[in-house]
């Protein structure tokens, strides 16, 4: 059974508290912006393979805060030696969790790797991440983003299904300034 | 004092905290020098545009960082160099240059001649050290500007003319 990718990630988001969001470009950025905008969450519109490193950067300088990437699984797959990466630096307040629906969803709905079996989460795993799941139904992550010692990866199965966009802002010096002013008291 | 020396006290006087790397012959001691330092975090990259997203998520995070990487690794970073200009993030980029003068080989050249431009094109504001004492008033007044800045150490300065001595440093 698959699941239905506003559903997952309003469960990721819920009661996100002090949580520190960063979102693929496309399907992830609107996922996140329909669970409900938040100064704390930077939703890429570009920089296509970069998520999980900018999670990365976000973790190394804020160790203290919980860190959730949200990604699709055609933008993790151009960023795949970010895995590595991250596997090489072990941050423990790092989730990177990838909405894997098998397609390229703002291009045609074109198949990704993922649907010819490429499993993202054994290379997250040989890649030295502490957590690293397969997930097709319903459970509970709140303990893995919030309190799992990570780096921990989801890699959740979700419908191909063309949903409605929720758009965030757009303007970069936006998002860029409304994060860090909601974080560092500064733009 | 030796310019690597010279860049990391740059570096840490700025607070750098984040320094990402694609290992480079001609960084070798800067990278070292940045891996002992405790105040700072040395990442290895795979490939230097993961080091475009560590410097955007850092400076989310309130942190300073720099990225030390080869001529080649330009060619690499172009699109995700739209990043820092969209969300005028700053980021000083360290780049040892190939393809020059005393280039051994001739498949590090195209992107050597590109280098400048690629940069100049994607936003980022250039500056060449031609000698050693050069580069670490540049780093300086690069990491003053807040911006996205390259500074890149002509292949010269380096001066390796071989192969053979490249992997033997």
């Amino acid at each position: 059974m698959k699941l239905e990718r506003r559903e997952v990630v309003k469960k990721l988001l819920e009661k996100r508290g002090k949580l520190l969001v960063v979102a693929g470009l496309g399907s992830t950025a609107w996922d996140i912006t329909a669970a409900g905008d938040s100064d704390l969450s930077f939703p890429t519109w570009g920089a296509m393979g970069q998520a999980a490193m900018i999670g990365l950067g976000l973790a190394l300088a804020q160790p203290k805060r919980r860190v959730l990437v949200i990604t699709g699984d055609g933008e993790m797959l151009m960023g795949l030696g970010s895995l590595a990466t991250i596997g090489v630096q072990k941050p423990k307040n790092l989730t990177v969790a990838v909405i894997d629906n098998e397609r390229y969803g703002e291009t045609g709905m074109q198949v990704t790797h993922t649907a010819s079996g490429v499993d993202l989460a054994a290379v997250a795993k040989a890649c030295g991440f502490k957590t690293s799941k397969v997930v097709t139904k319903k459970i509970s992550w709140r303990k893995t983003v919030h309190e799992t010692a990570g780096p921990n990866f989801l890699q959740i199965k979700v419908i191909a299904e063309k949903l409605p966009l929720v758009l965030p802002p757009q303007d970069g010096v936006l998002l860029k300034d409304r994060f860090r002013r909601a974080l560092l008291g500064k733009g | 004092m030796q310019f690597p020396e010279a860049v990391h006290r740059e570096l840490v006087a700025s607070g750098v905290r984040v320094v990402g790397y694609v290992p480079d012959a001609g960084h070798k001691r800067l990278i070292e020098l940045c891996q002992a330092d405790k105040s700072m975090r040395a990442v290895v990259l795979t490939t230097e545009e993961e080091g475009i997203g560590l410097a955007a998520g850092a400076w989310l995070g309130g942190q300073r960082s720099a990225l030390l990487m080869q001529s080649s690794g330009v060619g690499n970073v172009i699109n995700v160099l739209g990043l820092l200009k969209t969300c005028r993030m700053p980021l000083v980029i360290i780049v040892t240059m190939r393809g020059e003068a005393g280039e051994f080989n001739s498949w590090q050249v195209p992107m050597g001649e590109g280098t400048q431009a690629v940069l100049e094109t994607m936003g980022v504001a250039v500056t060449r050290a031609e000698k050693a004492d050069e580069i670490a008033p540049l780093v300086k007044k690069a990491l003053r500007k807040n911006s996205a800045e390259a500074i890149l150490i002509a292949q010269r300065v380096i001066g390796i003319k071989s192969f053979q001595e490249q992997t033997s440093r």
